[in-house]
């Protein structure tokens, strides 16, 4: 679906509301990190595994949490806390909001895609989407076998936010690699198909009843833009294309980072953001009957 | 899904199916192998490198520290750091090189209290019951002290001076008529706090921080020393248990000298 041409369908608007609101929120959290050792004003301290927001707020990553209790650490109270916090956002919001509003590495992956676009490079290493999860269980159960953290000497999501607050070191090669991977290896290869944060994160958003909805899915006219922008453009097929099977407007997979690219992007205005915990096909807002 | 099992055994896609997942289950023990050896690797701490107090011992530390930097933080002297790709300690933990900045030993340990993983020990609510590592003076021919002359820095400098640094008097043998001291730093109070290594005047340190398991020996499990234990018992363990005592023999012992010639060691002597 991703090699589908991308033919305008008279919106194409590539950076509008959300792609903003998004770069905000990404830099805006790194920035209240990076507050404390540039400027001095120390808001919050530590970094995404674990932090301290105003000297009160703990926030711990439960991904963190979990690796700890697979390495055969009982982790204090404080990060317990911290993680529970963390952990009802995300089942609130859907995990992988995570991926697209605050993980630092979604601007290096970004970046890349829209190169890989630019350059018109198409084909590449072929990886299933479905890897990240075994990502995931290999990691853990690697984990469990050492005892250590071992994920954390090469996770490139904890390295490129860890060093830009704390000193990079030689991890910024890690991340160039992975840039140049996403151009010329594979499309999306990292975010999409290998990241194992990501996919804890996605399996934390199944509840979630905050969803990108195809809304307007009957004005569609096929002009695949949200195709051709969206990172995981598997999960729209089914809301935008499901009116005649009964399936429900909203983007519902876990896949999906609530990113927004599709709502910018489209010319019909057929995405909006939605909340609502039923997926009813009769929520589309002109379900017709002939649909 | 009714023609799944109409599908011959050989069918492409299944072929397919099982190749793919044979490559997948290729490549992520593959990569699982590097990074388990990689983090073998990494268990192995330089011996430069010191962790902050109350750090777990290292195996298990590297299992609790969630690499969030809090105690680097809290420090209010910035010694702390955190290992970044490329060096030899775990990636995002905290260490501090003493030659370049020793622990201050703040009595409140914040590094300590901000830890919210449990990585370092909370229940190290006294900074001089620290165990960091263990200050070895480890080149007897370069350091001053040893021959002879009365630098001292390391024992002015250590927070617990007379406890974890003593100066035991010696015979100069060189001089024959002059004292040395020699600095000799105790175990059992040292915290690894780098300040003698830190204040060594020499270009390269003699007396050095290392990890405790490097730098501690240990004896077998079964040695006694006799003059402890017999402290402990009030009494000698052995002289009334008849034990007989042979006749020392000497190198220049002649046949006609009566046997146990030499008195019978000094009582509680032995070990």
């Amino acid at each position: 679906m991703s090699q589908a041409p991308a033919t305008t369908g008279g919106g194409n608007r590539a950076i509008g509301k959300w792609w903003i609101m998004r770069r905000l929120s990404q830099l805006g959290i790194l920035g209240l990190f990076l507050l404390g050792p540039l400027g001095g004003v120390w808001v919050v301290t530590g970094n995404l595994n674990s932090s301290l927001t105003l000297k009160t707020l703990p926030l711990t990553d439960p991904l963190y949490l979990l690796q700890m209790l697979a390495a055969g650490h009982m982790p204090y109270q404080t990060a317990w806390i911290g993680a529970a916090i963390v952990l009802v956002f995300y089942l609130l919001l859907g995990g992988r909001v995570f991926c697209g509003w605050v993980c630092p590495m979604n601007i290096v992956t970004d970046s890349a895609a829209w190169l890989r676009a630019r350059l018109r490079i198409k084909g590449g290493v072929r990886i299933p989407r479905k890897l990240r999860l075994w990502v995931l269980g290999g990691m853990l159960v690697l984990t469990a076998i050492s005892g250590t953290l071992a994920w954390e000497l090469v996770n490139p999501v904890s390295m490129l936010h860890r060093g830009l607050i704390f000193g990079m070191g030689w991890g910024w090669l890690i991340i160039l690699a992975i840039f140049l991977f996403d151009v010329f290896g594979s499309q999306r290869a990292w975010c999409g198909h290998l990241c194992p944060v990501g996919a804890f994160y996605g399996l934390l958003g199944k509840a979630s009843p905050v969803h990108v909805s195809a809304e307007k899915r009957a004005a569609c006219n096929d002009c695949m833009d949200c195709f051709a922008v969206c990172p995981e453009p598997q999960v729209i097929t089914p809301p935008l294309r499901g009116a005649a099977k009964g399936v429900g407007p909203l983007i519902n997979d876990v896949d999906c980072s609530k990113c927004g690219r599709c709502i910018d992007v489209c010319g019909k205005d057929v995405f909006r953001f939605r909340i609502a915990l039923a997926n009813r096909a009769a929520d589309a807002a002109d379900a017709s009957p002939n649909n | 899904m009714t023609d799944k099992t109409l599908k011959p055994l050989t069918s492409p896609a299944r072929r397919e199916f099982l190749l793919d997942a044979g490559k997948t289950a290729c490549g992520l023990s593959l990569a699982g192998l590097c990074l388990g050896l990689y983090s073998h690797q990494t268990q192995a701490l330089p011996p430069g490198a010191i962790r902050p107090p109350g750090a777990l011992p290292e195996a298990d530390f590297l299992g609790a520290c969630i690499r969030c930097g809090l105690c680097v933080r809290d420090c209010p002297y910035q010694i702390l750091k955190l290992a970044t790709p490329g060096e030899h300690v775990a990636t995002g933990t905290p260490y501090f090189v003493a030659r370049n900045l020793p622990c201050e030993m703040c009595e409140d340990i914040p590094c300590v209290k901000a830890c919210p993983s449990g990585a370092l020990d909370h229940s190290l609510t006294d900074i001089n019951k620290a165990q960091m590592g263990l200050a070895v003076l480890i080149d007897h021919e370069t350091c001053l002290n040893f021959l002879g002359l009365r630098c001292d820095v390391c024992y002015r400098v250590c927070p617990l001076i007379d406890k974890a640094i003593t100066l035991e008097q010696q015979h100069n043998t060189r001089t024959d008529k002059h004292a040395v001291f020699i600095p000799t730093v105790h175990s059992d109070a040292c915290t690894g706090c780098g300040k003698c290594e830190k204040g060594c005047v020499l270009e390269t340190p003699a007396i050095k921080v290392l990890p405790r398991p490097l730098a501690k020996a240990e004896a077998g499990k079964h040695y006694r020393l006799g003059w402890e234990e017999k402290k402990k018992a009030g009494q000698s363990l052995i002289e009334e248990q008849g034990i007989v005592d042979l006749p020392d023999r000497m190198p220049d012992a002649t046949p006609d000298a009566a046997p146990g010639g030499l008195p019978p060691a000094k009582q509680g002597n032995q070990l």
